[in-house]
């Protein structure tokens, strides 16, 4: 049951209550075939209400769910032969960034992607998916081998936002972030990005400069945390949710106002009800996406993604 | 009854406040003596020393007590920086919309207009520094707090375009607190839209100086802020990524109190010069001069 979440409780109820009437019935040998298959058409019914209009703020705690599948849980899933490659080669091993290579049916490609803890042991040494410099620089490290081996680059965006630490300021945490967002543009291979859970600032941005960005249905992709919004806008933390609707997080809006390419479908519930078939659909979108990529040449590649980002901006002149 | 005993009765007398006094029919003229006319007086930030706005104007606002450098607004900025003062500027009246339908956006918009006298966080333009002609932008706190939305994206990205046509260095003096929340995720990507413009003109071999001047954070500090082929910085110009009141609450400690100052972050690797406002003209000269092909070694004596 810790899988669901607040919106869900009412269809949980329902089949707690249509299992407790089945039990009961088999247990006494009544018959209790009618009320049984009018209870069950009635949670057909409410699960259709539920699921087909999640708002803004459900999907900001479906994307945070902590039972939501992870960058290396998508990685194994999609990509055979994974190899884990480490460090930045100037102070560590940032371990809320994974990256290495694999094979995507056969064909050698570079993954890369945040990755956030499965326990609290798991979260403390991944410093919950939120990156050091070091992080960053290890990412563009993996994607400039990438480069000189002609391999395409995929990455997995899923951070609260790079790491608000004295250490990471020390040693640069503007710098890597900026460098990432500056060379990403210059690599002359494909990549592709898809945001599966939480895209945070300029922490998940560091990965994103790609020439197709997707994103997963109940993803999120922000400047600023919903909680952060919500503490500067109203000095409240706690009216995140109502942060959320203002801020135009998820993936429709982001589609509509073509920052993203794509929408990945989610399971009914979410990417943690049913991985397998997530994984697949992620699959498929990044199969379309490289195919049409692998068809540019290197100038049209870079031309491609500086202009997807060129024309990202709305403003207009005042009359003088 | 019983609940008269405990009524609350207020036994204070009611002063009307000055204010009221003030609107409340008298006249102009009856005003405290004691005030002093808007503007003549400015007090320091950092120390608190009071001196007259005429002699801070003499010292470049900066302060002659404790040499704290005082926020400039970009205006000032360009006319300390420039040769005469003299500046054309780039989309003047470029201004943002609100594509988010942002709750309160267009009124807080035109707050920071009427405050700043500025139409955007970022005046862009060009002029000559030590007679050579170089693309400026510089962003001003009193906007928004510098805030990069649309149109700062915008107007930095065609300073380089035009840099790069132009074939003239770039010269960015950044303030701001970060990315304009009220236009969010276009916002956010400005910083990728700057940087991507950047990336063709350092592959082009353009020259970009960027100076850090107080506050410099978020966005703009982890984007083009931070590209520069020398970054400068005022003293005690604070600047970073993440704020020092977010970084205490994580780590649950007080952090030092030049935590993230020039001078900090010059120790930390992350500057080459923190540069005094009265020789910041001077230095860029200096620095451009060395860009500028001249003498040949081969004719050396």
């Amino acid at each position: 049951m810790a899988n669901e979440m607040p919106f869900e409780t009412a269809l949980v109820e329902m089949r707690k209550k249509i299992d407790e009437l089945k039990q009961f019935g088999s247990e006494k040998g009544i018959d209790f075939t009618d009320e049984i298959a009018r209870l069950e058409a009635r949670y057909k019914q409410l699960e259709e209400e539920v699921y087909t209009n999640i708002s803004p703020s459900q999907k900001m705690h479906l994307a945070r769910h902590q039972g939501r599948p992870t960058s290396l849980d998508f990685i194994q899933a999609i990509f055979t032969d994974f190899m884990e490659l480490h460090g930045d080669r100037l102070f560590g091993d940032d371990m809320a960034i994974v990256g290495g290579l694999a094979k995507l049916n056969g064909l050698p490609v570079t993954v890369i992607g945040h990755q956030r803890g499965k326990d609290m042991k798991d979260n403390i040494a991944r410093f919950f998916g939120s990156p050091h410099p070091e992080g960053f620089r290890k990412a563009l490290r993996l994607m400039q081998q990438a480069d000189k081996f002609n391999r395409p680059i995929i990455t997995f965006i899923d951070t609260k936002g790079a790491y608000p630490g004295n250490t990471a300021e020390e040693r640069g945490q503007s710098e890597a972030i900026a460098r990432n967002l500056r060379d990403m543009m210059l690599l002359r291979v494909p990549i592709i990005c898809v945001v599966i859970g939480e895209g945070g600032s300029g922490g998940a941005l560091a990965l994103g400069v790609g020439n197709r960005v997707i994103m997963l249905e109940n993803a999120i992709y922000s400047a600023i945390s919903p909680n952060g919004a919500a503490s500067i806008l109203w000095k409240d933390a706690s009216k995140a949710d109502q942060a959320a609707e203002a801020l135009k997080i998820t993936a429709s809006d982001l589609l509509r106002m073509e920052i993203i390419e794509e929408i990945v479908p989610e399971p009914r519930g979410g990417a943690h009800k049913d991985l397998t078939s997530q994984a697949e659909w992620i699959k498929m979108a990044i199969e379309k996406q490289l195919s049409e990529l692998r068809e540019m040449s290197t100038e049209q590649l870079l031309e491609d993604r500086y202009n997807k980002f060129r024309k990202i901006g709305k403003f207009t002149f005042d009359e003088v | 009854m019983l609940k008269d005993l405990f009524q609350k009765k207020r036994k204070y007398a009611t002063v009307p406040s000055e204010r009221t006094v003030r609107t409340g029919g008298a006249e102009e003229g009856e005003r405290p003596k004691r005030e002093i006319p808007e503007g003549l007086m400015n007090k320091c930030s950092k120390c608190g020393t009071i001196q007259f706005t005429k002699e801070l104007e003499k010292s470049l606002m900066v302060c002659s007590s404790c040499g704290h450098h005082l926020r400039l607004n970009a205006r000032d900025r360009i006319a300390l920086t420039v040769d005469e003062g003299r500046f054309f500027e780039y989309d003047a009246n470029m201004i943002s919309e609100d594509p988010l339908e942002f709750p309160g956006y267009p009124k807080k918009l035109e707050q920071q207009k009427t405050n700043s006298g500025l139409s955007e966080a970022v005046v862009t333009g060009e002029g000559t520094i030590g007679g050579y002609p170089v693309v400026l932008a510089v962003m001003s706190f009193d906007f928004f707090s510098g805030s990069m939305g649309s149109v700062v994206g915008e107007k930095v990205t065609r300073a380089i375009e035009t840099a790069m046509q132009k074939k003239y260095p770039l010269i960015i003096f950044s303030t701001s607190g970060g990315a304009r929340m009220q236009e969010g995720i276009i916002s956010l990507m400005q910083m990728a839209k700057t940087s991507a413009a950047l990336a063709k003109f350092h592959e082009q071999g353009g020259l970009y100086i960027s100076v850090f001047t107080d506050p410099t954070f978020g966005g703009v500090s982890a984007s083009f802020a931070m590209l520069g082929d020398f970054i400068l910085a005022e003293p005690g110009a604070s600047a970073g990524f993440a704020g020092r009141i977010v970084i205490e609450q994580t780590i649950r400690q007080k952090l030092p109190d030049n935590f993230q100052t020039a001078e900090f972050n010059m120790k930390h690797g992350q500057l080459d010069m923190v540069v005094h406002r009265k020789d910041m003209r001077s230095t860029l000269t200096k620095l451009l001069d060395f860009h500028t092909v001249k003498g040949d070694v081969s004719h050396g004596e």
